[in-house]
């Protein structure tokens, strides 16, 4: 095989890795509740593809190759652990449904895997990498790169939550319509997440950063195709791409960073806004407002600056009221401030400041940066100083730290 | 828990101290520093000198040796250390993240050890 045509081979393993692997590990796993084991047969699969399809060329059905490959596999290493959950029972029904499945589709259990990932008795710091590893494939060092823990301490942490989906009794079910708003939350907040590392870590030269929003869009499609009437899933997913459409506008080509309201409109993407508008049209028109609607109803004001030229700030103020209401957070409490004191003035912004707790801000940096915008409004320059160097010094990303230095001027 | 977090600085960095102190580079470390005191998790640490300073000695078959320069040769170079108290390895990985050095060197968190501490202080 030439050089070019095993590169073809080796980049369709990729996106059939890519496309079916959470697919084949819900599907594998939702009888044995066994994750581990499904994704050590999944990728023995994959491994076992590397060899054979350069050598006896690409499958027709790709995805199905992987299963038959993936369950002989699973089959083994089910039975050579020995465990109570794998039983000859579960045994006997896997090597039947081998039978059938090979000539029709089979199921999508991701649904159900997504709502294992993010079940309330899992550890909720844990919801996003498991998603990330078992529906999506990617590896433990990456998921720990962008979480900042160390690859060693994000392996383990996944082995006890494996262990945990395998042996807790958690089951591989979509709740009941009574319990579906708040499990759905989970699942969402989990995939938000994501999306926020991917984002917070796009330092331009980051890649793994920038990857891991395009998974979170992407798992949010998923997510929207297997359940099309949720709203919230809408507004999330409509939330995500009125950033993403903004990436190519949040640094200067020489890499410094640029603040939304100053971004050059004419560098958002359009069909990325376009689409995000459809998804909040359609979930607005589901009649259940949520938190995820509101975030993109804000981020939807923004985008009319690329029409109108002006920022409608008493509408995002609003929008940041009612979101405050439902969600307290530290990020919605600073972007209320932040929303008020351009709407009413600085003053009015910073007495939302100083109603947050001390405690939760003494590591919150966008407190401080907005905190120093506002004193410094006001002409106190020397405590604008002082909330600039907590806001510089709690800084990561190198041109947020650059810029704020900058509009901090020199001591 | 302590933590001491070992800065490791590229070249340009330690050229930066040669400036009036006006420059980005110290006054990010300014703002870092204060950052870090007003968080309460701040011990101790200091700068370290810059590497052409150092002086390794070792004896090799009962005999000195000395050598100019710092004992390893790598682009970066231990330029400091932080010592901070904090409830988790977590929280120290976020504060080594900040460091205005992890962007163009690399900062170790390593714990520190008070049990082998222990057994040589009795």
């Amino acid at each position: 095989m030439s050089g070019s045509a095993l590169d073809s081979t080796h980049r369709t393993i990729e996106r059939v890795a890519r496309e079916s692997y959470g697919r084949l590990v819900a599907y594998l796993s939702s009888h044995t509740r066994d994750v581990a084991s499904a994704e050590d047969a999944l990728s023995n699969a994959l491994v076992a593809a590397l060899k054979v399809w350069p050598r006896d060329g690409v499958p027709q059905n790709p995805e199905a190759w992987l299963l038959t490959t993936a369950r002989h596999s699973f089959i083994d290493l089910v039975r050579h652990q020995q465990v109570a959950v794998a039983s000859e029972p579960t045994l006997q029904l896997l090597r039947e449904e081998h039978e059938v499945t090979l000539s029709r589709e089979f199921p999508d259990d991701r649904l159900k895997l997504l709502f294992v990932c993010a079940h309330p008795a899992i550890d909720p710091a844990m919801h996003t990498p498991l998603m990330l590893q078992t529906v999506l494939g990617l590896d433990a060092a990456r998921i720990a790169g962008a979480f900042l823990v160390s690859p060693k301490t994000m392996g383990q942490r996944l082995v006890r939550a494996k262990t945990k989906i395998r042996d807790g009794g958690i089951q591989f079910e979509v709740p009941q319509e009574r319990e579906l708003p708040q499990r759905l939350d989970a699942v969402l907040e989990a995939i938000y997440a994501a999306f926020g590392i991917g984002w917070d870590d796009m330092a331009g030269a980051d890649q793994p950063g920038r990857d891991l929003a395009e998974e979170a869009i992407w798992l949010a499609r998923v997510l929207l195709q297997l359940l099309p009437d949720k709203a919230e899933v809408r507004g999330l997913l409509a939330l995500m791409l009125h950033c993403e459409a903004r990436r190519g506008a949040r640094r200067t080509p020489d890499g410094r960073y640029v603040p939304l309201s100053n971004q050059d409109t004419k560098q958002w993407s359009l069909p990325l806004i376009d689409e995000a508008e459809r998804h909040l049209t359609e979930a607005f028109s589901q009649g259940r407002s949520g938190r995820f609607q509101l975030e993109a109803a804000i981020q939807s004001v923004h985008a009319e600056r690329a029409r109108t030229g002006r920022i409608d700030w008493a509408a995002i103020a609003v929008f940041y009221e009612q979101l405050v209401r439902i969600s307290p957070t530290l990020g919605t409490r600073t972007g209320y401030a932040a929303a008020i004191a351009e709407a009413r003035g600085p003053e009015a912004g910073l007495a939302v400041l100083d109603g947050i707790d001390p405690d939760d801000i003494s590591a919150y940096q966008p407190y401080w940066a907005v905190r120093a915008h506002l004193l410094r409004r006001l002409g106190k320059s020397s405590e604008a100083d002082g909330a600039f160097d907590r806001a510089i010094g709690l800084a990561e990303d190198p041109a947020v730290r650059d810029f704020l230095l900058q509009k901090r001027g020199n001591p | 828990m302590q933590f001491a977090l070992l800065v490791y600085e590229s070249p340009d960095a330690f050229a930066a101290r040669k400036s009036d102190g006006t420059d980005p580079y110290t006054g990010a470390w300014r703002a870092y520093h204060k950052s870090l005191a007003e968080s309460g998790a701040y011990l101790g640490g200091d700068p370290l000198e810059v590497p052409e300073t150092g002086t390794t000695v070792r004896i090799k078959e009962g005999k000195r040796r000395v050598q100019d320069g710092p004992f390893a040769d790598t682009k970066e170079q231990l330029g400091g250390f932080i010592i901070l108290d904090l409830p988790s390895i977590d929280a120290a990985l976020d504060w080594a993240a900040r460091c205005p050095a992890a962007s163009a060197g690399v900062v170790e968190v390593r714990p520190l050890a008070p049990a082998a501490k222990g057994r040589i202080t009795g």
